[in-house]
């Protein structure tokens, strides 16, 4: 069974630690949720797990199915079955949308048995039609010029079709209307499986109704400072996170220098 | 220090080499006048590049070549560059000699001419007289005069009124032996409400040969025509290249400049519109890319006269290795010259701490009336983009060169031709060090 164990990670981004300790471990199968208010190092956490450069890891340990993911490459946490979809996707001028779908589904493969043009179209159309997308922006450069919404579809097309093992989520509620937001819950819920793994960072209860976690962890001062099941995103919506830091004596949820 | 250019002719020479080419007699008086300011004009002044340093010198041994029957026995490069059928027209230049030139007969019923420029100078002559020479002058520098006493092969190409012709005109010009002539002169010329697209390639069979290229393009663009120049330089590291491209248009006409300078070897080029005509049109989109010691210079210009006349020039440059690029790009809007828009970007990718890129836009404007601007940048592959790419799984090589391949798709896209465009692809994956 695919299992993503963190623990105690530590990161710093500019001399400046975000991280200060967070441990947690997800299975096959479960959705787990994050939330937390603005700056308490969610992104941080999504980052450091798949390895942005700019984000130095100095401390703990991360395993994906045993193997020490955080002595991995970008490129080979991805072929170890890891995805992430961004908070902020990049763009990327004159590369367009299907070539770059393209060598990443074939990256995955050995040389010499790529997968055809033909099939390839044909899933890359048919996801596409799953998502709503306008087949156009299979033409169109790489997030170059999409909405935020359209670059959140865009995130999760990539997901289907490159079947992560395990999959983290960054706000991709984000910026979504109301019909987008179902379309995309949609997506993820037919990817769940009993061998795939989903970390969904979000500070919003409406995306969690269509997806219902199997476990809320609250982010604070670059730590999980606690955790529950679909309850607690409910009483965070309906009462804000005032009552956390009450009951945890936090004055400053955010990441501070000590 | 001596800095004309040398020439391997003297007068008499010339003027028998002019007349057992059998041509006419202004031709060969221009070609002495020519000759005569080469011995006394300096060499172009080029921003930020010697000059005087590069093998510029050597105008190099014309070399007579049969022609060829067919393209059966031309070399695997000239036979993989051309579409068969030839669809449009076909005029291939070997060494010193344009040796194969073909036109499809439904143009040539249409009026359309392409041959080589020799041939053109007795055969047409009232047009190749009138305009040759007159969008790039002998006077202007030493490179200019040598070349102007000294070109031989190169390309005619005409479109009389009214004709568009849909079908693009390909040219090759190849060079496989050193220290020969190298210096074909094209002279397009496009009628009123016309339309043509040219698409050429100058190519070194081998890495080692070594020669100047003195070229120069000329483009007569008439009122309402509209004229495509696309052009993709792939010369030896030991040859030196000194190009001059120039447009004239006239009102409501348009060129469209796309160039790839694929080079190996030191390079120099400017391509340049002067928007003669009310309403006339310049696009310029020029990408380079510079490997080993190569020192690159890419100007492109554009120059109004004509109001509401708009004009836009893109480079892009990519620099490996040691490599140096110069690029400059410069509006310049005449006084009179109203309601014009002249727009540029110059943008310089640095792939290695040694190589060294210099963008340099300018815009010089004497008319209050009209919009104007330039963007300029020289840096790094976005480490960003490649993080992005390579958490789908894309590797480090891969990712680089999809975002760098992604910089120059602009210009590549718009490659006329589907076998240049496929050749220039590679010749980019060569020039990136892949493959
Ligand atoms: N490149 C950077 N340079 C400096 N500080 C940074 C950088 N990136 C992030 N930080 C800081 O790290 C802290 C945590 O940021 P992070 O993006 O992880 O927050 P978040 O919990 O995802 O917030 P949000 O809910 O707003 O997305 C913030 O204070 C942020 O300003
Ligand atoms: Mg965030």
């Amino acid at each position: 069974m695919t299992t993503l164990k963190i623990e105690e990670l530590r990161s710093k981004i500019e001399g400046k630690e975000i991280l200060k300790g967070v441990t947690l471990e997800i299975h096959g199968g479960e959705i787990h949720a994050i939330m937390g208010p603005n700056g308490t190092g969610k992104s941080t956490l999504a980052s450091a797990l798949m390895g942005h450069p700019k984000y130095e890891v100095t401390g703990g340990k991360v395993t994906l199915d045993n193997e020490d993911l955080l002595e991995m490459e970008v490129d080979e946490r991805a072929q170890a079955g890891l995805f992430l979809a961004m908070q902020y996707p990049s763009e990327i001028a004159g590369v367009t949308n299907s070539d770059f779908l393209r060598s990443a589904i074939n990256a995955r493969r050995e040389e010499g048995d790529e997968i055809s043009l033909i099939r390839f179209i044909r899933e890359m159309e048919s996801k596409m039609k799953g998502l709503e997308m306008n087949p156009e922006f299979a033409h169109r450069y790489l997030n170059e010029g999409f909405s935020g919404g359209e670059k959140k579809r865009n995130e999760i097309l990539q997901m289907i079709l490159l079947e992560p093992k395990f999959v983290i989520l960054d706000e991709v509620d984000s910026g979504l209307d109301i019909d987008a937001l179902r379309i995309v819950a949609n997506g993820v819920n037919e990817m769940r499986s009993p061998d795939r793994g989903f970390l969904i960072i979000t500070h919003y209860q409406r995306l969690l109704n269509y997806i219902t976690p199997d476990f809320v962890h609250v982010m604070m001062q670059g730590r999980i400072v606690k955790s529950g099941g679909p309850e607690l995103a409910h009483r965070l919506e309906a009462e804000g996170y005032d009552w956390v830091k009450e009951e945890l004596g936090i004055t400053d949820e955010t990441v501070r220098e000590v | 220090m001596d800095i004309q250019a040398r020439v391997s002719m003297n007068v008499d020479d010339l003027r028998a080499w002019s007349s057992a080419k059998d041509e006419p007699r202004w031709l060969i008086e221009r070609r002495v006048h020519a000759l005569e300011l080469a011995g006394t004009l300096e060499l172009p002044k080029v921003e930020k590049i010697k000059l005087e340093k590069w093998d510029i010198y050597e105008s190099g041994d014309y070399k007579a070549e049969n022609a060829w029957s067919g393209l059966e026995d031309a070399p695997e490069v000239v036979r993989g560059l051309v579409a068969s059928p030839v669809k449009g027209g076909l005029i291939v230049q070997f060494n010193s000699d344009v040796v194969y030139t073909k036109l499809s007969e439904s143009l040539a019923v249409q009026g359309v001419i392409l041959t080589d420029l020799h041939t053109a100078a007795k055969e047409h002559e009232e047009l190749v007289k009138r305009y040759l020479f007159q969008a790039v002058k002998p006077e202007e520098h030493s490179l200019s005069a040598a070349h102007s006493a000294l070109w031989s092969g190169g390309v005619f190409l005409y479109v009389p009124d009214g004709v568009e012709v849909e079908a693009p005109i390909q040219a090759i010009f190849l060079n496989d032996t050193s220290g020969v002539r190298f210096a074909p002169h094209i002279l397009i010329v496009a009628g009123s409400n016309s339309k043509i697209s040219y698409v050429d390639h100058c190519i070194s069979s081998r890495d080692d040969i070594k020669v100047l290229h003195n070229g120069v393009v000329e483009v007569f663009v008439g009122v309402g025509s509209k004229v495509q120049v696309a052009s993709v330089h792939q010369l030896a590291t030991a040859t030196t290249d000194f190009t001059q491209r120039r447009a004239v248009v006239l009102a409501d006409g348009g060129v469209e400049w796309i160039v790839g300078e694929m080079n190996n070897g030191y390079t120099a080029s400017d391509t340049k519109t002067l928007l003669q005509g009310n309403g006339s049109i310049s696009d310029a989109k020029v990408i380079a890319i510079g490997s080993g010691d190569q020192k690159l210079s890419c100007t492109t210009q554009a120059q109004h006269f004509g109001r509401s006349s708009v004009s836009q020039m893109i480079t892009r440059a990519v620099m490996r290795e040691e490599a140096t690029a110069i690029i400059n790009g410069i509006t310049k809007i005449e006084k009179g010259a109203t309601h014009c828009d002249g727009q540029q970007t110059e943008r310089v990718l640095m792939l290695s701490p040694k190589a060294r890129g210099d963008a340099n836009p300018i815009l010089l404007i004497d008319e209050d009336d009209v919009t104007a601007g330039h963007a300029a940048s020289v840096g790094q592959v976005n480490a960003e983009q490649i993080y992005y790419l390579m958490s789908r799984g894309i590797s480090r090589s891969e990712a680089e060169y999809l975002v760098i391949f992604g910089f120059l798709a602009p210009v590549i896209s718009e490659i006329p031709l589907e076998g240049v465009r496929s050749h220039l692809q590679d010749v980019v994956e060569k020039k990136l060090g892949r493959s």
